[in-house]
């Protein structure tokens, strides 16, 4: 009896152990659990180091450094999220910056200026969907292309010079902050933007038809899923959004050259691919992206703040990208592994 | 999911009280004086760092610190910028990747009472108080005669390896050449013929030996072009006429380490670094504890490199190239 009482008892507290256990495991292999722990772990060490890290104007001043690439990663989510890839969206950027500043030498008032931006990123979106759905193309190729085509043209007319003439008023949306406060512009746009996909993607059906595009093209195909149609507009949608951006930083700088936004389009993809999103598609979610946002743009604050070397920066940025490729590969093995141990057991 | 926020939240709370501890005054802490250059990893940024640590040490009550993007952007630069102005620092010298796109956030660095200015690749006027620039093309075009002349002893034929004959620069400092061997102390030499090495190697190569066949008493070669002062100190040995014609010219001291060393190419110019690092460290020193307020005809005190007086729209000259010869070339070789 005695014997059997304690044996009840020892198994109850094993329940209890493995209950935590479970709950930490599940959290941290929750890439979303775990990117929120990291963002609060560093809010807190650069909080100690510098004592500028922690101070309203700067959190929010710091925005405009990231705002813009997150921007890039909205639209992103859908194309990497069925299994695409669009590596043009930079010199989609110069392209429309330079439409943007060609208009504005011609004469063009800020609100003509802002449509030409954002219809030729639009435009730029729809020729690389074209190329991408019409002809079988692979993204990864039509993409390159474009990439070099994009910013070949602002090269090849603009060579050395730039355009610097904005009109008056134009430099609110880059430079601008909400009247009466300390809140960028740009911030506040961005989470309106953020709201918006982040319905599409969890509310809509467009959302679900995305994940299972990503999932297996072929069975989306034959449940009646437009897979086609879906995935052209995400070219146009990621187009139409960095003619968004283009505004946003030619606003901002109040300047286009060829090498504008130069490397943008690796930055965006890293976004997207720490924030959970899975590179050859079907899995993610906003929460993990928008996480991810704010952890690489504070981390790079932080790390200015505190003088590191942009190669540590860097350093650090291609140490969490390998981690998030890693992780749940990791995590999934451990899991699979438990999973037969119970099987086996039972 | 909730209780996680909760004590998320209560973590990220104890995070700020730890920072609200640490308030610090400013009272007595070194001015911060930022170098911020075009990229990392550059040789001769490299050295301009240097020369912010040499000034940093020699004024005392400085903290010299060097920055740059990992690639050569104004987006980059602008990023670092936005975090200088969070952390208050004193003062910021830009080497600009782009002399428009930097203004707004240098416009607000400066409202932040930040002090701004730039130095060997300029912001437009408005994005700065002063642009310092190197040195201008009547002190350069003077020195490279001054030059030649101590090599070929004030007497004989000099020719000018130039790069191309549109070379704006070039032909700015080819016309002071002129000006300067006006002087009766060159009596005796006489700027015979200006070639042109289109700033290709083999080009001015064959442009230097024609030189020397065409003029048999040609005593000197000057060279206002890097590439041009490599390929003449080339041509020069291969036709062994090493010791009977001079070289000068503006030279990269890690190309040139070897003609130099050897003798063939007995001193050559070149705008230094050190000294561009140096100038700007102290020019905002200068300005940060306002010494001078940087208005157009004021002059600032340059510790070693004496006196610079600011011109139109905040331009501001350092001054004669650096000179280097055997002494000297292997310590900047090393650099750039």
């Amino acid at each position: 009896m005695e014997t059997n009482k304690t044996l009840a008892n020892e198994s109850r507290l094993v329940d209890e152990n493995k209950g935590l256990k479970n709950k930490i495991i599940t959290l941290v292999t929750r890439w979303e659990g775990m990117l929120a722990l990291i963002l609060i772990g560093m809010v807190i060490v650069f909080s100690n180091i510098t004592p500028y890290f922690l101070d309203y104007f700067n959190l929010m001043n710091a925005t405009f450094t990231f705002m813009e690439k997150a921007i890039l990663a909205l639209p992103m989510i859908f194309v990497i999220l069925s299994g695409d890839i669009d590596i043009s969206v930079a010199a989609i950027i110069a392209l429309s910056s330079f439409a943007m500043g060609f208009g504005s030498s011609m004469g063009l008032g800020t609100g003509e200026i802002i449509i030409i931006g954002v219809i030729v990123g639009g435009l730029a979106g729809a020729f690389n969907g074209l190329f991408i759905i019409k002809f079988g193309i692979p993204p990864i190729a039509v993409t390159l292309a474009s990439l070099s085509l994009f910013r070949g043209i602002s090269q090849a007319i603009l060579e050395d010079q730039a355009f610097t003439k904005y009109p008056e008023g134009f430099s609110y949306f880059g430079q601008g902050y909400i009247k009466g406060t300390l809140i960028p512009f740009e911030l506040v746009f961005f989470l309106i933007l953020a709201a918006g996909f982040a319905y599409v993607l969890h509310k809509t059906s467009y959302g679900r038809k995305l994940y299972a595009i990503g999932n297996s093209p072929t069975a989306a195909r034959f449940s009646g899923v437009q897979v086609d149609r879906i995935r052209f507009t995400n070219f146009v949608l990621n187009g139409l959004f960095a003619g968004v951006v283009a505004v946003l930083l030619t606003s901002r700088i109040g300047s286009t050259r060829p090498n504008i936004a130069q490397g943008w389009e690796l930055e965006a993809i890293t976004l997207v691919v720490l924030g959970g999103v899975s590179i050859t598609g079907g899995k993610g979610n906003i929460v993990g992206v928008l996480l991810s946002i704010f952890l690489i743009g504070y981390l790079k604050f932080g790390m200015g703040l505190i003088n590191m070397s942009a190669k540590v920066m860097i350093i650090t940025t291609g140490f969490l990208l390998i981690l998030a490729v890693l992780l749940p590969v990791i995590m999934d093995s451990v899991k699979k592994a438990n999973k037969l141990r119970y099987q086996r057991r039972s | 999911m909730k209780k996680l926020l909760t004590v998320l939240l209560a973590l990220t709370l104890v995070g700020t009280m730890f920072a609200g501890g640490q308030q610090e005054d400013k009272g007595d802490q070194p001015l911060k004086i930022v170098l911020l250059v075009k990229s990392l990893g550059n040789g001769f940024f490299e050295a301009v760092a240097d020369g912010g640590v040499e000034a940093a040490a020699e004024l005392g009550n400085v903290e010299s610190i060097y920055m740059g993007p990992s690639s050569a952007t104004a987006e980059g630069q602008i990023d670092i910028i936005e975090t200088l102005i969070a952390q208050r620092v004193d003062g910021i010298a830009i080497s600009a990747n782009d002399r428009d796109a930097l203004i707004p956030v240098t416009k607000k660095a400066m409202a932040a009472g930040i002090q701004v200015i730039s130095f060997d690749s300029g912001i437009a006027a408005g994005g700065r108080t002063i642009d310092l620039i190197p040195s201008v093309s009547e002190l350069i075009g003077r020195q490279q005669v001054q030059l030649i002349a101590e090599l070929t002893d004030y007497k004989g034929q000099v020719a000018v390896l130039s790069a191309t004959s549109q070379a704006t620069n070039q032909n700015a400092w080819i016309e002071w050449m002129y000006e300067e061997i006006k002087d009766p102390k060159y009596k005796d030499m006489e700027l015979v013929e200006v070639v042109y090495g289109d700033d290709a190697a083999d080009k001015s190569y064959r442009e230097a030996v024609g030189l020397m066949q065409k003029y048999p008493n040609l005593s000197g070669i000057i060279s206002p072009t890097t590439v041009g002062v490599l390929a003449a100190s080339k041509a020069i040995e291969d036709e062994n006429m090493k010791g009977k014609v001079q070289i000068t010219g503006l030279g990269l001291p890690s190309e040139m380490q070897h003609y130099v060393e050897n003798g063939t190419c007995g001193q050559m110019a070149l705008w230094n670094p050190v000294d561009l690092g140096y100038t700007s460290t102290m020019i905002l020193e200068a300005l940060i504890t306002e010494k001078v307020a940087g208005n157009e005809g004021d002059m600032i005190k340059v510790g070693r490199m004496g006196d610079v007086k600011v011109g139109t729209d905040g331009v501001t000259v350092m001054g004669t190239p650096f000179v280097f010869n055997k002494e000297n070339i292997a310590t900047y070789a090393a650099m750039f």
